[in-house]
């Protein structure tokens, strides 16, 4: 009788030390396993070097990335060349971001006359439409490092989330000609010198995961060459003191917002950057610098059959955005960072015409039917003259992101954009946007507000690194963001006015990369 | 049952007892490095404090990698890294460091450990780390600093004098040639400085560790500085806690110029020293005289 009561008290208490053990295991072997995975980052697997030395926090570079960067991936050790390296490794890191995220957008929808009507009622509405549910970003595929002492390489094969990919950057640089670090010189697709890097922001939504101010463009400008933040295609040099505390580049760029294929014309731009570091002892090293992106772009296109035809481009017009850089540390936790820009368009980009192939963004057409089919942009064929008080849109911009890094594996962002225009191309006479804007792209007298197309961008950032070794990074990241941009919005179905643009995003993220 | 409950038991309590010192050998380094943590470090004008936020904020972001919460080298990369290609990080408790003004055995200046942190050592993970202001340099010597008890009970060694800098001659490089013969500079680093002297093979830190001597005919920079100074101080002052001795005792100041004349004709880089060595048609010393 006794038996079945001692089993049981005996095998609670194997039980409870079975569990205690199992559990004592799982939990040696999970922390074991984290600080021993097997593959890393590329260049941290390279050197040895935890993220944290090149990275703020990942993957936005401190001054000694950046100095490695400017190396041409070499921390100038007399290992760098590849025949140092293991002979199995590879320089490969993969990265994306699984999410859940809500995204909230006013839309002009249908209404129902009544609930289970199939068919509208005839009218619409102004209603916001909120969505929110577990997504992707795209896939990055990193692949960089030297080829032979001074001689190195990048190559991103990227993807979007539906795995339509892309070369987001293909480029090969030679390094410190002449033993100098003034003599760098790179070509192929890659980012414009930004000391304030977009492919380095750790922004995950839709409008918290680009600079505005990279990429504005005022309403119904044709040019899209001018965005600082894509990718372009040419040849860059760069300059650099010993230290990193001067840096000086030029690029001579296709105007072709890195698009391949020849699609556009035989059009140049250039971009132009200074900054100068300054020991500011216990506060860190603070930048100040400008940039100047000047250049030309076709806006006529021969035709065939009246389509335009990819790389005919002519009747190169001019354009510039210029501005001022600037990173400021205040101790090792707190730092701002400041980018304004002047941006300037000539008066034929700011009435549509530019990118009359209309491309996808990728070197593909989407335009392919003849002029002013529905879709494709203006093309100035001869003959075409400006329409009367045309002018050349003007515009400001700042962007401003306060990083506040409680440790290397924590860090609070904070992100607020403003771009406001100065002149815009159809003039500024209407006292409000009813006088004189109608539907989208429409203008009722020829005329727009003169804040048609302002931005206000906020977004908020806390990201955290649960574990910090030289072998994998991974961050959870939490971010809001706010957008409103005036008269971008849906089409109001009471006074035919475009409203402003409202939407914001709230995401969860968990960023890794191997 | 109860004798595998009391089995299970037995173990815990052993596993515990056994832990016991290792957590109070951890508990203790810990408490003592803690102790030091008011150390201070100057260097010219600036004065560095082991206890600044910049000091902890920039030893965790950029050094602990490698050299460990400790400072006993033993960062979680240090076991990637596979000497002698890749030497294992320093154990700042041991307080030995290579490169210093000082003479061997004795504390380096918190000047070398500034040095040492803006120059960084060619073949090694140890970069370049002059992106930092020379406050956050001085603040991290005193952290570094810290980790050791040798910079409580000792004061650092007087920095070597260096008479100035001879004109280089023929005779001079000649001498300097036969400094490397005599001293046997060439057991390590081979009768052409490549580093394959009859010794380079066997070769060990003071830890045990495998260790190259410096091939001078790669253009390589010398791990304590490249100028003609640094290099002179290297061998009058060796490199601690490596086979490489100091060479004070054994040759007369003068003598040293020589040597480093001599040791300039056998680098990649070109030099003076290197033409003059092709017209005298200097040959490579012997290893049987």
């Amino acid at each position: 009788m006794r038996m079945p009561k001692q089993s049981r008290l005996c095998g609670i208490s194997l039980c409870f030390h079975s569990a205690l053990t199992t559990a004592l295991v799982l939990i040696f072997l999970v922390l074991s396993g984290s600080q021993r995975a097997n593959a890393l980052p590329a260049f941290a697997r390279k050197y040895g070097l935890r993220c944290s030395a090149c990275h703020e926090t990942w993957p936005i570079l401190n001054n000694f990335g950046l100095k490695f960067r400017d190396n041409g991936y070499q921390i100038m050790n007399d290992h760098d060349a590849p025949i140092w390296q293991n002979p199995g490794y590879w320089p490969v890191t993969f990265r994306i971001t699984p999410i859940w995220h809500r995204v909230s957008a006013v839309s002009d929808v249908d209404t129902y006359q009544n609930v289970g009507a199939t068919l509208p009622f005839g009218t619409t509405a102004l209603q916001r439409i909120t969505t929110t549910g577990f997504d992707l970003s795209g896939l990055d595929f990193h692949t960089g490092g030297t080829l032979e002492k001074n001689i190195s390489f990048y190559v991103l094969p990227s993807s979007d989330p539906t795995a339509a990919f892309h070369f987001e950057t293909v480029m090969g640089r030679f390094d410190n000609l002449f033993g100098s670090p003034w003599l760098n010189i790179k070509m192929g697709r890659f980012e414009l010198n930004n000391l304030l890097s977009e492919k380095r922001m750790v922004g995950l939504t839709g409008n918290g995961g680009i600079y505005q101010t990279y990429h504005f463009i005022p309403q119904a400008d044709g040019n899209i060459f001018g965005q600082m933040g894509d990718n372009q295609l040419g040849m860059e040099y760069v300059g650099h003191s010993y230290d990193d505390r001067t840096r000086i580049s030029a690029a001579l760029l296709s105007s072709a917002d890195g698009n391949v294929n020849l699609t556009f014309g035989n059009a140049y731009s250039g971009f132009f950057t200074f900054d100068q570091g300054v020991d500011m002892g216990k506060l860190g090293v603070d930048r100040l610098g400008f940039y100047a992106f000047v250049g030309q772009a076709s806006t006529y296109f021969r035709t065939s059959g009246g389509a335009p035809i990819a790389g005919s481009g002519l009747g190169n017009k001019g354009f510039s955005r210029v501005g001022f850089t600037g990173q400021f540390y205040f101790g090792p936790h707190f730092d701002v960072n400041v980018v304004t820009q002047h941006g300037n368009d000539n008066a034929w980009f700011g009435q549509g015409y530019g990118n009359a192939i209309a491309t996808d963004g990728n070197g593909g057409v989407t335009c392919t039917g003849p002029q002013l089919t529905p879709g494709c942009p203006p093309n100035n064929t001869p003959g075409t003259v400006l329409p009367a008080g045309a002018q050349a849109p003007i515009w400001n911009g700042v962007t401003v992101e306060s990083r506040y890094v409680y440790s290397p594996q924590l860090i609070f962002i904070a992100v607020y954009e403003a771009e406001r225009m100065s002149q815009q191309a159809n003039g500024a006479g209407c006292a409000t946007s009813l006088a004189c804007f109608g539907t989208n792209g429409t203008y009722t007298n020829g005329q727009s507000t003169s804040n048609l197309g302002n931005i206000n961008n906020y977004d908020f950032i806390i990201r955290y690194n649960p574990f910090m070794t030289n072998r994998a990074g991974m961050a959870l990241q939490s971010e809001f963001n706010i957008f409103h941009q005036i008269g971008t919005g849906a089409t109001s179905p009471i006074t035919g006015v475009n409203t402003n643009l409202n939407s914001s995003e709230l995401l969860l993220g968990l960023d890794f990369d191997f | 049952m109860r004798r595998n409950w009391m089995k299970w038991s037995l173990w815990v309590v052993a596993v515990v007892v056994l832990s016991l010192p290792v957590a109070s050998w951890a508990q203790l380094t810990t408490q003592d490095i803690a102790a030091r943590d008011n150390m201070e470090a100057h260097v010219g004008n600036l004065t560095g404090h082991a206890n600044s936020g910049q000091a902890k904020y920039d030893y965790r972001r950029y050094c602990v990698g490698c050299h460990g919460d400790l400072g006993d080298g033993n960062g979680e990369v240090a076991q990637w890294l596979d000497p002698p290609m890749w030497p294992k990080p320093r154990d700042f408790q041991l307080g030995i460091f290579k490169c210093r003004s000082t003479p061997t055995g004795t504390l380096p200046t918190d000047q070398d450990l500034y040095d040492a942190i803006s120059r960084g050592f060619d073949r090694s993970a140890m970069p370049i780390w002059n992106v930092f202001t020379k406050q956050q340099r001085v603040d991290l010597v005193a952290f570094v600093k810290h980790f050791s008890p040798r910079f409580v009970s000792e004061k650092p060694g007087t920095p070597i004098q260096i008479p100035p800098e001879p004109e280089v001659t023929a005779d001079r490089v000649k001498n300097g040639r036969e400094i490397f013969a005599r001293v046997q500079c060439w057991k390590c680093h081979g009768v052409t400085g490549q580093a394959n002297g009859p010794s380079a093979s066997t070769l060990q830190d003071d830890l045990g560790r495998p260790i190259a001597a410096f091939n001078f005919t790669e253009g390589a920079r010398p791990k304590c500085g490249s100028t003609d100074q640094d290099i002179y101080r290297i061998f009058m002052t060796g490199l601690d806690g490596t086979p490489m001795p100091s060479f004070a005792d054994n040759i007369k100041p003068d003598e040293a110029w020589d040597l480093v004349f001599y040791l300039r004709t056998l680098m990649a880089q070109p030099s003076k020293e290197k033409d003059i060595a092709r017209q005298l048609g200097l040959k490579p010393v012997s290893p049987n005289p």
